[in-house]
């Protein structure tokens, strides 16, 4: 009975402050300034014929390396915490036939389209999170087909710490040679809508693509990898 | 006239959404409410690319519907083997 008074109690908080929310609002009839700034100036200003890719990495870059750091925090503590044992072989059932097959035909064009996500961010819907997360289920892909075998983990430890250096070197390059942090405009814009233009931004898109890749690639690798509990 | 079909079709992945979501949280078998979270997160991908937020669909289509579920799947299956 006390317990669900409690909870009343909590649900009519949460309702009062949800309410004197929803009192204020006011449908905005236009953008606020700094939307408008990015609207009208972002594509004479970074080059990008997306402009949600010119939010993302340029003006608020530091978002994004925040979550990557994020992910690249999550994917370390799951390495810490699931240790991969070295037990006996999982004598699993056999994958059929038509997944082995399919996963040999499906896994380059699933890589290909993985890289073309993350290549073309600065064009078109897409970037280097969307991008890494198709080239690591591509991976998955392969895990399914054939469980016997396994990605070496060394080598996706040293794309991740390479890419996530390299982000951040380029991010202090900007302040250097450009107008602040993650500026984009080291090298020149070029043309709006060339495959080679808006600046680093493509180059970041690509590290941000491998790095993100190999941290969830790891992740679901370290799941993979799981020791066997005693129960067996 | 264009605008109130999207409405309407909003309205509609909308229920199916919330239809997914309930299954996930009370069916009994674990699978199936994983895979109904998934298509909760298909859903939302749909519905984000209605609101004309292609960038936010890929990433939900990617990681809500496919890898979230791989690693549930890779989780349920290691206490499986734990249980029996």
């Amino acid at each position: 009975m006390i317990k669900k008074l409690f909870l009343f109690a909590i649900l009519t908080g949460f309702g009062f402050i949800l309410w004197s929310v929803l009192s204020d609002y006011k449908s905005a009839d236009g953008l606020n300034p700094i939307s408008s700034y990015y609207a009208g100036e972002g594509l004479e200003e970074i080059g990008s014929a997306n402009i949600v890719t010119a939010v993302v990495v340029t003006y608020r870059g530091l978002d994004t390396l925040g979550e990557v750091s994020i992910l690249f925090l999550t994917a370390s503590i799951l390495g810490f915490f699931l240790v991969s044992g070295k037990g006996p072989k999982i004598q699993g059932r056999d994958t059929s036939e038509i997944l082995k097959t399919a996963s040999r035909l499906l896994e380059p064009i699933i890589i290909i389209f993985g890289i073309y996500v993350f290549v073309n961010g600065h064009l078109s819907p897409g970037g280097g999170f969307q991008g890494g997360a198709i080239l690591a289920s591509a991976l998955i892909l392969s895990y399914l087909a054939n469980p016997e075998e396994g990605l070496n983990k060394s080598i996706l430890r040293i794309t991740e710490s390479i890419s996530g250096l390299a982000f951040i070197v380029i991010g202090i390059l900007g302040i250097v040679y450009a107008g602040g942090f993650l500026d984009n405009r080291i090298i020149p814009v070029g043309s709006i809508g060339d495959l080679i233009s808006a600046g680093v931004i493509p180059i970041i898109y690509i590290f941000v693509g491998m790095k993100v890749g190999a941290e969830l690639s790891s992740i679901v690798t370290n799941l993979k990898h799981l020791p066997k509990t005693d129960a067996e | 006239m264009e605008a109130n079909l999207n409405i309407i079709l909003a309205i509609i992945i909308g229920i199916i959404t919330l239809v997914f979501g309930g299954i996930a949280i009370y069916h009994k078998k674990l699978s199936v409410a994983i895979i109904s979270a998934g298509a909760v997160s298909l859903m939302a991908s749909i519905l984000f690319l209605l609101l004309a937020a292609p960038d936010v669909a890929m990433t939900e289509a990617a990681i809500g519907s496919g890898l979230s579920v791989i690693i549930f799947f890779y989780a349920l299956s290691k206490i499986r083997k734990q249980n029996d």
